[in-house]
């Protein structure tokens, strides 16, 4: 409990708010939505086992992605932000063919020049192509969930998930 | 008697209906699957989230929640936004790798036409690099950027 008024989740909850409230710190009374979207998708018992687990340091930014997830879900029920996920790999993969073909171009480019001349040399194994490689590897296939409209378009409509 | 329940049911201990709404999506040879979503979202909120949602989505929405639920297992402070803003990373990385790219076709098509008009035109005639340079890479990321993570 903060002050003397209960919690978001213990006004939603009905029940009192001690003072060693778990959810108190992240869930002020004057955001209500912010806890009820996260019981609606998580439920008030496993976020609260999801807290209690963690050091309180990282419990903020734990409470701010339940959120956004639990958002995202509400917004695209059947995906959710995996959607998200899928719809950045392919900009990754995208992104990865445009750099292929430029860096091709530039070998091009530099063939055409005459012998002589100094030429800079793309090394394939460069450290920041590898690590874009490597991550790409590492990373599990979400390519085979669709994108989902609900989540990623409409840029316009700036609202932050993260709050 | 072999059993007949699904994964769900066979967690929970309770009878499999023949209209068991889990059924279909966490089958007995997988208890693995339906023991995740249930850690994080709980049987309850499953149920509901799939009662929800017409019948030919909810297989995908299983899928993902299950994803979703076993990012949050192995990142238990931020899950599936984890990998979003490692992704956001990458983006941002290849994006500014490829402006370098097109800066260096940009400066070595400038050095050619200082060197003589023929090499240049060479280079202008080289169709590909008018496609790559022309194809902007629309990505909003302020939609998915947490301002906390960089």
């Amino acid at each position: 409990m903060v002050g003397n008024s209960p919690c978001a989740s213990c006004k939603l909850l009905r029940r009192r708010c001690a003072r060693d409230c778990i959810f108190a710190p992240y869930f002020p009374s004057d955001d209500p939505h912010k806890f009820a979207i996260v019981h609606k998708v998580f439920g008030a018992s496993n976020v609260s086992k999801m807290l209690q687990e963690l050091p309180i340091q990282h419990r903020p930014d734990a409470v701010s992605s339940l959120v956004y997830e639990a958002n995202a879900r509400v917004r695209d029920p059947v995906y959710g932000c995996v959607g998200a996920i899928s719809y950045l790999q392919n900009q990754v993969s995208h992104l990865q063919t445009q750099l292929a073909v430029v860096q091709a171009e530039i070998l091009c480019i530099q063939m055409q020049h005459e012998p002589d001349l100094p030429t800079h040399h793309i090394d394939p194994a460069d450290e920041k192509t590898l690590l874009l490689h490597s991550n790409l590897n590492n990373l599990p296939q979400y390519l085979n969930f669709a994108s989902s409209s609900n989540v990623i378009q409409d840029p316009l409509k700036r609202e932050s998930l993260w709050t | 008697m072999i059993s007949t329940r699904c994964a769900a049911c066979k967690y929970l201990r309770k009878r499999c209906d023949t209209d068991c709404i889990f059924s279909p999506y966490f089958p007995s040879n997988d208890p693995l699957k339906f023991a995740c979503v249930h850690k994080i979202f709980g049987a309850s909120n499953v149920g509901k989230m799939l009662k929800q949602l017409p019948v030919h989505h909810r297989a995908e929405a299983a899928n993902s929640l299950c994803f979703e639920a076993q990012s949050r297992i192995q990142d238990p402070v931020y899950g599936c936004t984890g990998i979003i803003s490692l992704l956001q990373q990458q983006i941002y990385n290849a994006q500014k790798q490829l402006a370098i790219a097109r800066a260096e076709i940009a400066l070595n098509a400038h050095q050619a036409h200082l060197q003589g008009g023929s090499q240049f035109q060479q280079i202008e005639a080289s169709s590909s690099f008018n496609n790559v340079a022309a194809e902007p890479l629309h990505v909003d990321q302020s939609f998915f950027d947490p301002p906390w993570l960089f």
